[in-house]
């Protein structure tokens, strides 16, 4: 339990501290760096609560894939780190204002929090305990079933949002010489070369 | 001695004794690990000479045996230069990253029965995850130089890896149909059957296998898709900048990597630690035996690849991984579980 408490708070520290110098640090790709820090804590996190399944898909979500892009975009830009700070007095006002509205909405949310009062009927069917069905096994069981339509609209919505991405930016250039394999493949040896007799002294007319 | 063990010692070692068991295995691991990566890159050098009919290291110690060793002695003794214009922190950091990244894929392959450091039910994600994150380390390092060609090298890299992570996903994805559990040692174990080494998955999922070996080609950066440090455009990649006891650390890295693929090329598709034939001249070697030597013919498949096959050009990099093996690995996917479903087979 003491190695337990430990790695949490280890975890808990490391995460709060590059969550704020996300925030503070002055180069942005040391920010995108410390965000990526602040995932993995956050999966070491879910690991020790027993959610295995959700913290590997955060590290292969977001750190594998979301922020590769985030670093690509960031690393690309040119961005002049005297000018970024500059307005930093300017937007703190705007900025806590956020922070303070999200902090009162979480204690809402917290404070308000209750036990539904229909849940004393689902003890005819109990959750099974954690050691006789895996992480994956019981959030699929759930997903696929009880979730379904909303699984599926949340795909719709991916797929609409992968659609438009790639509208936006998809524009046919004219001009453009293309490789076509399979034209290249189906070439055959009499349409590609032509075998001459070329005499001597007069070449191809 | 025992009493004053017991009274003042235990009472405080007790709650950390796991942790450091778990401590003592892993850097046991690390060893075996660290002396097989130092052969693995001698083999990849002698097969890569034979296929060229040169004779490769051959001079220090016998057969050249010593030649990795030697290499590291003299990264480790050279002078480690930083560029001035380089980001220094994030420059040093890279081949960390890169490193202890590739190592610690390490903790959740079982090299045989019982032997695994932690046996985690997402195993196979585990690995997965971690490859993922390779990227970081030639990111970091490519940017981190303040030089042209890293920082190109970084960006193909950056989309080369991320391109064909997605067709190894598809791949596990279709394995796990088979299985029906994210653990490794399940995994090994569902491919135990009466007909030996024609039961494991290499046969039913030939496709996938093919898919898997050349994406992992790419995920790992070896030819040929090393893109990333072609010489003849981008003189050494992400490396250029790099020298001594760091470049030694990505190297180390990028082999630790490879082993690391053949591993999981092992458990998923050519059964792990189980005999070929389940007859006893077979069962009687241990699994640890079978599984290292399944992962040298991987890594053997590895070494003749770099060694026969010409460089690709970066858009047929692309076009294999978004418009071949993509599409390829979705129907896969589709396949499979519609065969699963309607023969009854899909694991409960």
């Amino acid at each position: 339990m003491i190695v337990y408490a430990l790695f949490f708070y280890l975890f808990a520290s490391v995460c709060i501290a590059s969550a704020v110098m996300v925030v503070a640090s002055k180069n942005p790709v040391h920010s995108v760096l410390f965000l990526i820090l602040a995932f993995v804590n956050a999966s070491g996190l879910f690991v020790l609560m027993g959610a295995e399944f959700l913290a590997m898909i955060l590290i292969v979500v977001y750190v594998g894939a979301v922020a590769v892009l985030f670093l690509f975009v960031v690393m690309m830009l040119d961005v002049d780190f005297a000018e970024l700070r500059q307005g930093f007095i300017q937007y703190l006002p705007v900025g806590a204002l956020v922070g303070i509205v999200f902090l009162a909405e979480l204690l809402l949310v917290v404070g308000a929090w209750t036990i539904a009062p229909a849940i004393t009927e689902s003890v005819a069917a109990p959750i099974p305990p954690f050691y006789s069905v895996t992480n994956t096994e019981a959030l699929g069981q759930v997903l696929y079933t009880r979730y379904v339509y909303f699984f599926q609209a949340a795909g719709l919505i991916l797929l609409v949002a992968m659609i438009g991405a790639i509208v936006l930016t998809l524009r046919h250039k004219p001009n453009v010489k293309r490789q076509d394999i399979s034209q290249q493949v189906s070439r055959t040896r009499d349409e590609a070369i032509e075998v001459v007799k070329v005499r001597p002294g007069q070449g191809l007319s | 001695m025992f009493e004053w063990w017991n009274a003042y010692v235990w009472p405080w070692l007790a709650p950390v004794w796991p942790v450091l068991v778990v401590l003592a295995q892993s850097v046991l691991l690390l060893v075996i690990l660290l002396i097989a990566i130092a052969y693995i890159i001698y083999a990849d050098r002698k097969i890569w000479a034979a296929v060229q009919i040169r004779r490769g290291p051959n001079v220090v110690g016998p057969w050249g045996l010593l030649q990795s060793f030697a290499d590291l002695i003299k990264f480790a003794v050279k002078e480690p230069v930083i560029p001035s214009g380089a980001n220094k922190g994030i420059f040093l950091l890279a081949p960390f990253v890169t490193c202890v990244l590739a190592l610690a894929a390490w903790a959740v392959i079982p090299v045989s029965e019982e032997w695994v450091i932690a046996n985690i039910n997402v195993g196979i994600l585990y690995i997965f995850a971690i490859s993922s994150l390779g990227v970081y380390g030639i990111i970091m390092a490519g940017w981190a130089s303040n030089s042209k060609y890293p920082f190109l090298a970084a960006l193909r890299s950056a989309a080369q890896m991320v391109s064909y992570e997605v067709s190894i996903g598809f791949v596990i994805i279709t394995v796990l149909l088979l299985v029906g559990s994210l653990n490794l040692s399940e995994i090994v174990t569902a491919q135990d059957g009466p007909y030996g080494m024609f039961s494991w998955f290499w046969l039913p999922l030939l496709p996938m296998f093919v898919i898997f070996f050349v994406s992992a080609l790419a995920e790992t950066n070896r030819p040929p898709f090393d893109l990333v440090e072609a010489e003849s455009e981008l003189v050494a990649g992400f490396m250029v900048e790099y020298g001594s006891t760091p470049y030694l650390m990505l190297m180390l890295g990028e082999y630790t990597a490879i082993a690391t693929m053949c591993a999981m090329g092992t458990i998923m598709f050519l059964g792990g630690w189980l005999p070929p034939f389940p007859i006893p001249p077979f069962t009687w070697v241990p699994g640890v035996v079978w599984f290292v030597l399944k992962c040298l013919f991987m890594f053997f498949l590895f070494a003749m690849a770099k060694a026969i096959v010409p460089r690709y050009r970066y858009d047929q990099l692309m076009r294999l991984g978004w418009k071949v093996f993509l599409p390829a690995s979705m129907a896969m996917v589709a396949i499979v579980a519609g065969v699963l479903q309607y023969t009854g087979l899909a694991p409960k």
